[in-house]
C-alpha cells in the first residue's frame, strides 16, 4: 500500500477518535486562549505595543498549546500497544509519522482558527487586508511546529516522565522556526504590512529540512 | 478464516540473534529455523526471552547482532512480508474508543484487504461477536478483546501467526475456539510460533517445543521430533 493512502486511513483514524472523544481540540483551544487573555491582563498592550509584543505572544500561546495537544498524539497508541498494531501492518512508518501529522495539522489549524480572532480583538491588532498572508505564514509556522512536534512526540512516547521531556526536547529545536514565524508576523502587523520574504524562505526551509529528516530517520523512531 | 490459497508458505530463521535492552541481554546468540507449516510452542519462565524471539520475527523488534530470515517470500521488503504475517501480543492491539466492528475495519483497511464487509462479518461471528459488533472495545471482557484481538490478527489470513500467550483472558470455551481455529490453520499449512507457560488445549496441535531459558535455547524437540516429553514439563493453567 502507498505511504499516502496508508497515512490517509491513518488520518481517519486520528479524526474520527478526536470526533468521539473531543479532548485534545477542546484542550488545546482552551489552553490558548487563557494565555492570550492572561497576556492581554498582565501586560494591558496599547495598539504601538500590540504590534510590537503581540506577534511574540501569539506564537508563544501556539507553541504551548501545541506541546499540550502533541503530546497525546503518541502517547494514547500505547494503552493497548496500538502503535506496534500499526508497526505490524504492511505501511511503511513514514505512513504513520504523516497520518499523526496530517491530523495535527488540522486540529492546531482549527485551534489558531479560533485564537487569532480572539487575539485580534484582546490586542487591538487589525486583520483587514492581512488575512491571506497572515494565513500563509500560520500554515508554514503550524506545519513546522507540527512536523517536529509530531517526531519528538513518537520519540518521547515510551520515556518516562514523557510529559516533561516533549517540551524539553520541542522548544529549543523550535527557537529558530519562533524566530521567523514571530518576526514574519511583526512585518505583516506593521504599520505598512509587508509579507518578508526572507523569513517566510526561512520558515518553509525549516519544514522542508524537518519533513526530510523525518522521513529519514522515521524507521529509527519507533524502535524499542 | 484460513490461509489464502495465494499467500506464501513463510518460515522464519534465526541466526545467532541477540538482543540487549541497555544493560540486559534479552536474547543470547539464538539459533533456531521454524520451517513454513510448523506449530512450534515456544515454552519457558517469565523473562526467558519468548516474547523478544516472537517480535523479532514480527519484525517489530530489531536484533542488536545476528540475523533473522524468512523462507518462502519472493519478495523481502519488510511490508510485503508483514503482509502475510499476523500477531496476537501481550496487549490487544486494539482501539478501545472504536467498535470492535470499526477495529476490524481500520486494520482490515491499512492491509489493504479486499471485500471486507464480508470478512468482517464473518471474522466477528467466528469469534462470537457478531451481537456486538457495534459495540466500544472499552465496554467488552478481557476474554472478548482476546477473542476480538485474534480476528484482528487473523483478518490478513496470515501464512506466518506469531501467539504471545494467545490464551490470556479466555475461558475454557475460548481456548476450545482458539485451539480449533489453529488446527484448521495447521492443515492449511499456516506457520505458527506460540508462547506459552501454562499447559492448555492449544498445546495438542503443537509439532516442535522449544524450551528457552535465560535468553538462550535450552531445550528443543527439533524438527519431525516429539514434543510430549518438553510438554509434559509445563504447568497446567490456572
Amino acid at each position: 500500500m502507498g505511504t499516502g493512502r496508508a497515512a490517509f486511513i491513518l488520518l481517519g483514524k486520528e479524526l474520527r477518535t478526536e470526533l468521539r472523544a473531543r479532548e485534545l481540540l477542546n484542550a488545546t483551544i482552551m489552553f490558548g486562549l487563557v494565555v492570550v487573555v492572561l497576556f492581554s491582563f498582565a501586560f494591558d498592550p496599547t495598539a504601538a505595543e500590540s504590534r510590537r509584543y503581540g506577534p511574540g505572544l501569539l506564537w508563544i500561546a501556539f507553541l504551548f498549546a501545541g506541546s499540550l495537544m502533541l503530546h497525546p498524539s503518541f502517547a494514547r497508541e500505547q494503552a493497548n500497544d496500538t502503535l506496534s498494531a500499526l508497526r505490524l501492518a504492511p505501511i511503511s512508518s513514514f505512513a504513520i509519522l504523516l497520518g499523526k501529522m496530517f491530523a495535527n495539522l488540522i486540529f492546531m489549524s482549527l485551534a489558531e482558527i479560533v485564537l487569532v480572532p480572539v487575539f485580534a480583538v484582546l490586542y487591538n491588532v487589525s486583520l483587514a487586508g492581512v488575512v491571506g498572508r497572515l494565513i500563509a505564514i500560520l500554515l508554514l509556522g503550524t506545519l513546522g511546529l507540527v512536523v517536529t512536534g509530531t517526531v519528538f512526540s513518537a520519540i518521547s512516547a515510551h520515556a518516562r516522565m514523557r510529559e516533561l521531556l516533549l517540551p524539553l526536547l520541542l522548544f529549543p529545536i523550535l527557537v529558530p522556526l519562533l524566530i521567523a514565524a514571530v518576526e514574519a508576523t511583526s512585518a505583516l502587523f506593521a504599520e505598512q504590512p509587508a509579507l518578508d520574504r526572507t523569513w517566510i524562505s526561512f520558515l518553509a526551509g525549516f519544514d522542508i529540512v524537518f519533513l526530510t529528516a523525518a522521513w529519514l530517520l522515521c524507521d529509527y523512531l519507533f524502535e524499542e | 478464516m484460513g490461509v489464502s490459497q495465494t499467500q506464501p508458505h513463510l518460515g522464519v530463521v534465526f541466526e545467532r540473534v541477540e538482543k540487549r535492552y541497555g544493560g540486559i541481554v534479552a536474547l543470547r546468540q539464538v539459533s533456531l529455523e521454524v520451517r513454513a507449516g510448523e506449530c512450534v510452542a515456544l515454552l519457558g519462565p517469565n523473562g526467558a526471552g519468548k516474547s523478544t524471539l516472537l517480535k523479532m520475527a514480527a519484525l517489530l523488534v530489531r536484533p542488536t547482532s545476528g540475523r533473522v530470515s524468512f523462507s518462502g517470500a519472493a519478495a523481502a521488503t519488510p511490508a510485503a512480508l508483514k503482509q502475510h504475517m499476523g500477531m496476537v501480543g501481550h496487549h490487544t492491539f486494539l482501539y478501545e474508543e472504536f467498535s470492535a466492528e470499526e477495529n476490524l475495519f481500520f486494520f482490515g483497511r491499512l492491509y489493504g484487504i479486499p471485500g471486507l464487509p464480508t470478512l468482517v462479518a464473518a471474522a466477528l461471528k467466528d469469534v462470537g461477536l457478531t451481537a456486538r459488533a457495534g459495540d466500544l472495545v472499552r465496554t467488552f471482557s478481557r476474554g472478548m478483546r482476546q477473542r476480538l484481538g485474534i480476528a484482528r490478527a487473523l483478518l490478513p489470513r496470515p501464512s506466518l501467526l506469531l501467539l504471545d500467550e494467545p490464551t490470556t483472558g479466555l475461558d475454557r470455551e475460548g481456548v476450545a475456539w482458539l485451539a480449533r481455529t489453529l488446527e484448521s490453520l495447521r492443515r492449511d499449512d499456516c506457520t505458527i510460533l506460540m508462547s506459552t507457560h501454562t499447559r492448555n488445549e492449544t498445546l495438542g496441535i503443537v509439532s516442535r517445543a522449544v524450551c528457552l531459558a535465560a535468553g538462550r535455547v535450552d531445550r528443543d524437540s527439533g524438527y519431525g521430533g516429539d514434543p510430549r516429553p518438553l510438554l509434559a514439563g509445563i504447568g497446567a493453567e490456572a
